[in-house]
């Protein structure tokens, strides 16, 4: 055996020159990346045609280290910036990696009207229950009595339900999974990948260096464990009692369904009203003869 | 040559349409210079509706009507609203159904008003059949009272402004409404 | 060439001079007194094989925007007062990122939601400095209906030259308007620089000694990062080297401030000879031209220079006009903004005075004759 360590072949993916990252020792990205470039394979895509787009928080850096066309948008924006990529090239796939506070708190009113049109993104938000960028402040998500520096003397606020609040919207595929289920949460980006429509994975990850710290569970093995344990697949929690599922993490695919996507919907009106059809208008800013 | 042109009445009534044909009859088709403006918001819903219409040979700069010369009125309360307004010597045409002329004769007579008499509303009912032409016959009775834009080009711009397919009544209106105006 | 007559509103005209210089993007949401120019991009945009969206809110049409413009489609958005508020943030971003796109603003009552169906020239100054930090900008102001459609075709193109966010600032009263224009067949185009490099050795925010980079569209193969923090030439995050930062934030101001002279596009009336030189910009000039040819009617030597690019400021006009006039009014829809650009170019060069006019209506010509004759005593 060589004493080599084994280069893994996803390194390819990425943009070498940036790396190290600025993530924590312990933080749930490196998993999320993992697991995405595994989903992208699995989906026979490729970053050729993958345009990534995210907003301001730690999971929202990881596209910067991904050699692909990516926009590092603006706080909680970046749904409404990829739903300009989408209709600007509808042959493009993009994918948007967003974080609780992006998605959930800031970035809401986006979130809930880009799956109520069911436009054809993926949407990876990784929920670690805190702003980590900032220094760890509540989140929305951030569990009823759990501590941030804001919440000082625990959080009085009911925590949303990211999987069931986009599934209540119109999205088409919702599946919630953690960094301890590198395997299912695979699977569940690569059905998001391909389905055509508003596709949601919510990861829940493990922020050590702020939630950790700050309710008691000091490393990321310490939190891994908790999410393994606290964890309950759909099919089972369906068989549990409300007391039974308190404080547990459901686990699994909320929606999956066929539903017109917005996208392929406008193009084909487009194409009804126009002689030259939507085709026309991809990458149109570089035509002087319209 | 410098013509101000005021139509009020009330919403529904299709002021804002004849405000844009004449406009575009003036400018599109005699050649002319035109700018025409509205009021908006909630009270233009239902309540009172006004537009303005400035004509003229040469480029128009203040585009806003001071002192109409001619005043198109087919309510009585826009009528007693605006008739203040009207130049002296300015011409005044009225729907006679809509208002009470008593209360404007001694205005008429005082400020030398060019004063016409065109019952659109009733025009439009019983001649056309439809009540919501009577801006299109006043266009009629502007037309030939006013001579602010010419025939062929108020028939341009009905046939352009009007939904398709309603195109002939609608000069037909246009056509009732001239007839109201005596040839003189 | 074909040029077909219209009779239609100032906020139309927007929509269709947008179209003809390549928009294919339309994203934006409903607010008075600018929502025609949404209404007919939704009309005409399709038939043109391009595609509208009506948005959650002002903040997400500047966002939809800028995300068309990167995957290679030329797009706008339009708003009013409130609106262009909420988009703040998003022109700082595109300022920041060099995206090129198109905002129409017509101005209405300020502050707050005031007056919806009235017009103001109250964001004159939010324009220019809306967003956080040093950035520049380029806007343009109509004053007629032709001009919401010219001016709107050469938004496009500056934006595209200069790859920066170009605002129309329109008003209520020319937006709601309805006036002759003659409307072009074809209008020349800027089209956007792909890079000569392959995506091998390109750098996306390395400047051409112009200040400005090509910008390939995602999905070419350039794989480019873009974001809104301090970025070196590769596009990658550097933001706590103030090198890189003073760099960058200094080329973007410059790539305008650099070009202030083909920035520069005044009309001058009268200007010559005159004594007291009135300046203004949209609607206000209309009254002001009026009462100027008024004036010389009478005599006085009175003269207007109706500013037509604003933003960058035409300094080298108004430091002439106060080296030769002894007075100059200016002349806003708004307690004095512009005026303030005026005074800090002409310092005791002349004497300026603001004719400030609020309400929602636009000075009526005699307002201005009686601040012409006051400056003749």
């Amino acid at each position: 055996m060589s004493n080599k360590p084994k280069v893994s072949g996803f390194m390819n993916y990425l943009r070498k020159e940036r790396i190290p990252t600025i993530f924590c020792a312990g933080c749930g990205n490196g998993t999320v990346i993992n697991t995405f470039f595994n989903a992208m394979e699995m989906a026979e895509l490729s970053l050729d045609n993958i345009s990534m787009v995210s907003g301001i928080g730690c999971s929202s850096r990881i596209p910067g280290y991904i050699k692909c066309d990516s926009l590092h948008t603006t706080h909680g924006r970046p749904i409404a910036f990829a739903t300009g990529v989408k209709l600007g090239n509808p042959d493009m796939d993009v994918v948007v990696f967003t974080g609780d506070g992006d998605a959930a708190a800031i970035g809401g009113n986006h979130l809930i009207h880009a799956a109520r049109r069911n436009l054809d993104l993926t949407v990876i938000c990784v929920n670690n229950s805190i702003y980590g960028m900032t220094g760890g402040q509540i989140s929305p998500t951030s569990p009823k009595g759990s501590f941030a520096s804001t919440t000082p003397y625990g959080a009085l606020e009911a925590p949303f339900d990211l999987a069931k609040l986009v599934s209540g919207a119109g999205a088409t595929y919702v599946s919630r999974w953690t960094t301890v289920h590198p395997l299912p949460l695979s699977n569940a980006i690569k059905k998001g990948l391909q389905n055509k429509g508003f596709s949601f994975i919510e990861v829940i990850s493990q922020c050590p260096t702020y939630f950790g710290r700050k309710n008691r569970m000091r490393s990321a093995v310490e939190m891994m464990k908790y999410m393994k344990t606290h964890s309950v697949v759909k099919k089972k929690a369906k068989k549990m009692s409300e007391e039974e599922l308190e404080g547990k993490i459901i686990l699994g695919d909320f929606v999956n369904r066929n539903w017109p996507e917005f996208s392929e919907m406008l193009c084909e009106q487009v194409n009804e009203k126009s002689e030259k059809g939507l085709i026309d208008a991809i990458k149109s800013a570089y035509k002087t003869d319209l | 040559m410098r013509k101000e042109i005021r139509i009020a009445g009330f919403g529904g009534q299709g002021i804002i349409l004849a405000g844009i044909v004449i406009g575009r009859a003036a400018s599109v088709h005699d050649n002319l210079f035109a700018v025409q403006t509205q009021s908006y918001g909630p009270e233009a819903r239902g309540g009172a509706s006004r537009t303005e219409v400035v004509i003229s040979d040469s480029e128009i700069d203040y585009p806003k009507v001071q002192l109409p010369d001619i005043f198109v009125a087919m309510s009585h309360e826009a009528l007693i609203t605006y008739l203040d307004g009207l130049k002296n010597g300015g011409i005044l045409i009225v729907d006679p159904d809509m208002i009470k002329e008593e209360e404007i004769l001694p205005f008429v007579e005082k400020h030398n008003i060019n004063y016409f008499k065109a019952s659109a509303t009733k025009t439009a009912v019983e001649k056309i059949g439809l009540g919501i032409v009577a801006n299109i016959v006043m266009i009629g009775a502007i037309t030939k009272a006013t001579k602010v834009i010419s025939e062929e080009a108020a028939r341009k711009a009905i046939t352009e402004s009007v939904p398709p397919g309603t195109e002939a009544k609608n000069i037909a209106a246009f056509e009732a409404g001239m007839d109201l105006i005596d040839g003189r | 060439m074909n040029i077909t007559r219209f009779f239609i509103q100032g906020n139309e005209a927007c929509a269709r001079g947008a179209i003809k210089a390549g928009c294919k993007f339309f994203a934006g949401y409903p607010i008075t007194p600018s929502t025609e120019v949404a209404e007919d991009a939704a009309i005409i945009l399709p038939k043109e094989g391009g595609t509208f969206i009506q948005m959650e809110d002002e903040i997400s049409a500047l966002g939809a925007v800028i995300g068309a413009a990167w995957a290679g489609v030329k797009g706008m958005t339009a708003t009013s007062g409130p609106g262009f508020s909420l988009m703040q943030e998003h022109i700082g971003y595109a300022a920041m990122t060099e995206t090129p796109l198109v905002i129409v603003d017509v101005q209405r009552g300020s502050p707050s939601t005031a007056q919806p169906t009235m017009a103001s020239q109250s964001d004159m100054m939010q324009a220019r400095w809306g967003s956080h930090g040093d950035y520049e900008i380029i806007a343009l102001v109509p004053s007629s209906v032709q001009e919401c459609f010219d001016f709107t075709v050469e938004a496009f193109n500056l934006a595209e030259k200069y790859r920066v966010p170009v605002i129309v600032l329109s008003d209520e009263i020319i937006g709601h308007m309805r006036e002759k224009i003659n409307i072009p067949d074809k209008v020349e185009i800027i089209a956007r620089k792909m890079p000569e490099e392959g995506p091998e050795t390109f750098l996306p925010y390395k400047a051409e000694p112009d200040g400005v980079s090509p910008m390939p569209p995602f999905g070419a193969g350039y794989k480019i990062h873009v974001t809104g923090l301090t970025h070196d030439e590769r596009g990658y995050p550097d933001a706590s080297n103030p090198e890189t930062h003073t760099k960058l934030v200094k080329r973007l101001c410059n790539k305008i401030l650099n070009h202030r002279g083909e920035l520069t596009r005044v009309k001058e009336l009268y200007t010559e000879d005159a004594d007291i030189i009135v300046v203004s910009y949209g609607a206000p000039s209309r009254s002001a031209i009026t009462a100027v040819k008024n004036a010389r009617e009478k005599g006085i030597k009175a003269g207007h220079i109706k500013l037509e690019i604003v933003w960058p400021f035409p300094e080298e006009i108004i430091r002439s006009a106060a080296q030769q006039a002894s007075d100059i009014i200016v002349a806003e829809m708004n307690l004095g903004q512009m005026v303030y650009e005026v005074e800090r170019v002409v310092k005791s060069d002349a004497e300026v005075s603001l004719l400030p006019k609020i309400g929602g209506q636009i000075h009526r010509p005699e307002e201005f004759l009686e601040m012409i004759y006051k400056c003749q005593k």
